[in-house]
């Protein structure tokens, strides 16, 4: 059964430079900003042994000078443009973005250009960035409960290779050893234009866009790019468990982790996973919550979500579905997993209830709608598409592949879920309280 | 400075902005004391939809009553039960959830904006039948129970409840998270009542942006909640003069970082000092470019996102500051802050800090305002201060006019440190004595949830 969901149709221009820099423009007049990201082609999951946590580490040098950019002047020159910044590390790629007033959108390409050329790292701004991200560590993994949990923890249950399973935040003496030529190797393997994409959405017209992007980022010399390494592994027949103590923690915490099909290879499938999350936990009326929350009683809170952040589309394989919950000590993980093991199947054996795809599917294609509502939401998303699979249009055409998922696929999902190795990570609350 | 000057010139100017045209907002009261706001924007066919009831009370026991009502809301009518309200929603391609403070209860939702009036008539079903099964309700507030009890192990969160409560002791803004052991003791019928008490459209706004036609929607409200009826709010009590006092020191043994929150008045959205005030907190902390972000994260690396803010609440406006530092530079970092806001209560910004804070928050403005998920939420909290949309306008251009005497002046009345409570949340045996050193602490609480 398929249904019409109403999906975006925004107009989208594609080309690259000859730098090989790949340039998607997206223009909408609906209100007066525009948002630019880069996404360069290396996240966490690449960065060398011995320097975990760098690809972040990387991502606040960025900000702290270039070529004609004083240190932390970037933020100053993009604020005082009425605009907003950031930037972000993910396992397979890091993006920096702005959103700006559409006056700004000339300053905002000459200074991601200024970067992409020549970063200004010095030792001294190296070092305060060092004791910036530990704090950032603290105040986000150690000084509070649930830290890290699962994003940092389930990996290395997942997962048997470093790439995979290793601490994208870093750990503290590899953070500390970091040196300037580690930094002049990474930017010179893995910031080359050829292995970026420049996204522009929002107030712009596309023949100024061009002009632009060609006067500030034409003459940045090509570089090679990097050969995509592979970060397969198989999936096991052998479920995993493990547990750990939070200290911090009044209450225990269970997260499981499944494989999920390719992306690339089996967008259907991976698709399918993606309607079960929502199937599984959004809303009173999802399977888990009826059960878990509302039946059972036996847990306080449960979501699932596909990849390391919940963006589904933002990674590449392997990458897991998680289900996390947390749970009153009352109530044992063992318990809530047969219950969840039982959801499962039924999904797996009887299929969805009338209605039930349908309505999980209006839902998650108006979800999509909202953040292409936003310029800068739109330009992440399209950056994100045209690096990991080289179709920003998936923006456009993700509520048409929705409604090709049938029943039948999400429940192969569920029995997919079920016939895998899982991993499973229980947290022991350490605190009383 | 020749470097500066070459620099300058390969720095692209910024052309410009024409604003937004302002939203075309669309009202009626309705005979019940609804009122009704609509604004048309269909860059995406969805409907914004924002209700806010005015939901003072005093006391412990009845915030936690206010939280059990909006965590249950949605569990039951005398028409559906909870999955079949979820599933009905669902099906539109929408959402509605609820979330409560000391001043209103709002319900958020959206929906594909063909879907409005059934959007509204579940709305209007729950606000009139909600009937709070009682299994629901007691498998609720277990939930809701442990919920608390870990958000009170958060070391943020420890730190806004101690601030809030030495800011207004006594008064409903004290608190924001509901002690555990007084939400178990809530009633089913505590909530009932409640609801029928204080769930009523009198002081309620509604405010709807979307693909639809304003007209045709304010209709469509009419019809579905002209029926509902209630009785009078509640005014809420006035906040307690601030009394500044020792630093308040709340000790989590073996903490690795210190959660440094500082809070103190500030002028409402009304006063004609509200747009310097604004820039006064941009400069000081209110967004990246800013003196405490330069000195205490980009220059000296204490701290990852140091910041402070105005918020607005109906009874008062408030500004804080919070940072959270490593353990062993609290003293240093507490340093810090206290010079920076001494700094601003003492010499006027420079032009081009002044100027920096008056396009960031002119153009901030704009962009919380382009999408109609952002415009509704916007237009609703205005709305909620008896503010109108004119504020879009009026505000970015009084902005353009503050100088830089008019933030000292307003600084020297709200940031001076003098006129700030200090709480501090961390290991007490390693930063009491650095933190004595600038200033007098009180006799230390322990805080220490769950350890």
């Amino acid at each position: 059964m398929t249904s019409t969901l109403p999906s975006p149709a925004y107009p989208l221009e594609k080309a690259q430079l000859d730098n090989g820099l790949r340039v998607v423009l997206a223009p909408d007049t609906t209100a007066p900003v525009v948002a630019v990201a880069v996404h360069y082609d290396v996240g966490f999951r690449s960065e060398p042994e011995g320097r975990t946590g760098f690809a972040h580490l990387f991502e606040h040098m960025m900000f702290q000078g270039s070529e004609h950019v004083g240190k932390a002047e970037h933020p100053k020159y993009v604020q005082a443009a009425g605009g907003i910044f950031n930037g972000s590390t993910h396992p397979d790629h890091t993006d920096y973005y702005e959103l700006l007033p559409a006056g700004a959108l000339e300053l905002a390409l000459f200074l991601e250009a200024d970067r992409m050329r020549a970063p200004k790292i010095t030792r001294e701004n190296l070092d305060n960035q060092i004791a910036v991200v530990q704090e950032e560590i603290r105040v986000n993994v150690m000084n509070r409960p649930y830290g890290g949990f699962p994003w940092i923890t389930l990996p290395p249950v997942a997962f048997d290779t470093f790439p995979n399973a290793h601490n994208g935040y870093g750990d503290f003496s590899e953070l500390e050893a970091a040196s300037l030529d580690d930094a002049e190797d990474f930017f010179e393997k893995f910031y080359a234009p050829g292995n970026a994409v420049l996204t522009i959405a929002g107030d712009f017209t596309v023949d100024d866009a061009t002009k632009l992007v060609e006067r500030y980022f034409g003459d940045i010399a090509a570089r090679a790019v990097p050969i995509r390494r592979s970060f397969a592994e198989p999936v096991r027949a052998q479920e995993r468990r493990s547990e750990l103590v939070d200290k911090l923690a009044p209450r225990p915490a269970l997260a499981i982790g499944y494989r999920v099909p390719d992306p690339d290879t089996d967008l259907p499938a991976f698709l399918a996973h993606f309607l079960l999350t929502d199937v599984l936990t959004t809303g009173d009326a999802s399977r888990l919550e009826r059960r878990l929350v509302q039946d059972d009683r036996s847990v306080i809170g449960v979501s699932s979500y596909l990849g390391t952040f919940g963006d589904p589309f933002d990674q590449r394989d392997p990458l897991l579905l998680t289900i996390e919950a947390r749970h009153a000590a009352e109530s044992p993980a063992d318990g809530i997993v047969a219950a969840i093991d039982e959801e499962l199947e039924r999904i797996a054996t009887d299929g969805l209830a009338d209605g039930e795809l349908s309505r999980v599917r209006a839902r998650v294609a108006s979800g999509l709608l909202r953040e292409a509502d936003d310029a800068l939401g739109r330009a992440l998303a399209l950056g994100a598409f045209e690096l990991h699979r080289g179709r920003p249009q998936m923006l456009n055409e993700l509520p048409a592949m929705l409604s090709e998922v049938t029943g039948d696929t999400v429940a192969a999902a569920a029995a997919a879920l079920r016939a895998q190795g899982r991993s499973v990570l229980e947290l022991k609350a350490g605190a009383s309280s | 400075m020749t470097t500066t000057t070459q620099r300058a010139s390969l720095i692209p100017a910024v052309r410009p902005t024409v604003p937004a045209q302002l939203p075309t907002v669309v009202e009626r009261t309705l005979p019940n004391g609804l009122r009704v706001l609509v604004v048309a924007r269909s860059s995406v066919p969805l409907v914004e939809l924002r209700l806010r009831i005015p939901f003072t009370g005093l006391g412990a026991d009845y915030a936690a009553r206010t939280e059990l009502l909006a965590e249950t809301l949605f569990t039951g009518t005398a028409k559906r039960d909870r999955v079949q309200i979820a599933t009905a929603v669902q099906a539109l391609g929408g959402s509605l959830s609820t979330g409560v403070d000391a001043d209103r209860l709002a319900v958020v939702g959206s929906a594909l904006a063909t879907n409005l009036d059934p959007l509204l008539g579940i709305l209007a079903e729950v606000l009139t039948e909600a009937s709070y099964p009682d299994d629901e309700f007691g498998g609720e507030r277990d939930r809701v129970v442990e919920d608390a009890t870990m958000a009170l192990s958060q070391p943020g969160v420890i730190a806004r409840e101690a601030l809030l409560g030495r800011m207004f002791p006594g008064h409903p803004y004290g608190s924001v998270v509901a002690e555990p052991a007084v939400l178990a003791g809530v009633s089913v019928d505590a909530v009932r009542d409640l609801h029928a008490a204080r769930i009523s459209p009198r002081g309620a706004i509604l405010t709807l942006v979307g693909d639809v036609e304003p007209a045709a929607a304010l209709d469509a409200v009419e019809a579905a909640l002209g029926g509902w009826s209630g009785g009078e709010s509640e005014a809420m009590p006035p906040v307690p003069a601030l009394t500044t006092g020792p630093i308040l020191i709340v000790n989590r043994p073996g903490a690795v970082q210190t959660n440094i929150r500082l809070g103190g008045g500030a002028l409402d959205r009304r006063d004609p000092g509200y747009p310097a005030q604004r820039l006064a907190n941009t400069i000081f902390g209110g967004y990246f470019s800013s003196r405490l972000v330069d000195n205490i994260r980009e220059d000296k690396g204490y701290t990852y996102s140091p910041r402070s803010s105005v918020d607005n609440y109906l009874a008062g406006s408030r500004f804080t500051v919070a940072a959270d530092v490593a353990t062993d530079v609290t003293g240093p970092a507490l340093l810090e802050i206290l010079y920076e806001l001494g700094r601003m209560a003492v010499l006027a910004p420079s032009s081009e800090e002044l100027e920096a804070a008056r396009q960031y928050s002119v153009g901030t403005m704009a962009l919380g305002s382009a999408t109609a998920a952002g415009l509704a939420s916007t237009l609703s909290g205005l709305a909620g201060a008896g503010i109108g949309v004119e504020y879009l306008r009026d505000h970015p251009a009084a902005l353009t006019k503050v100088t830089a005497e008019e933030v000292l002046a307003v600084a020297a009345r709200l940031l001076a440190p003098t006129r700030l409570i200090a709480v501090l949340v961390g290991d007490a045996e390693k930063i009491t004595g650095a933190v004595a050193a600038l200033g007098p602490v009180t006799a230390v609480v322990d805080g220490s949830a769950g350890s």
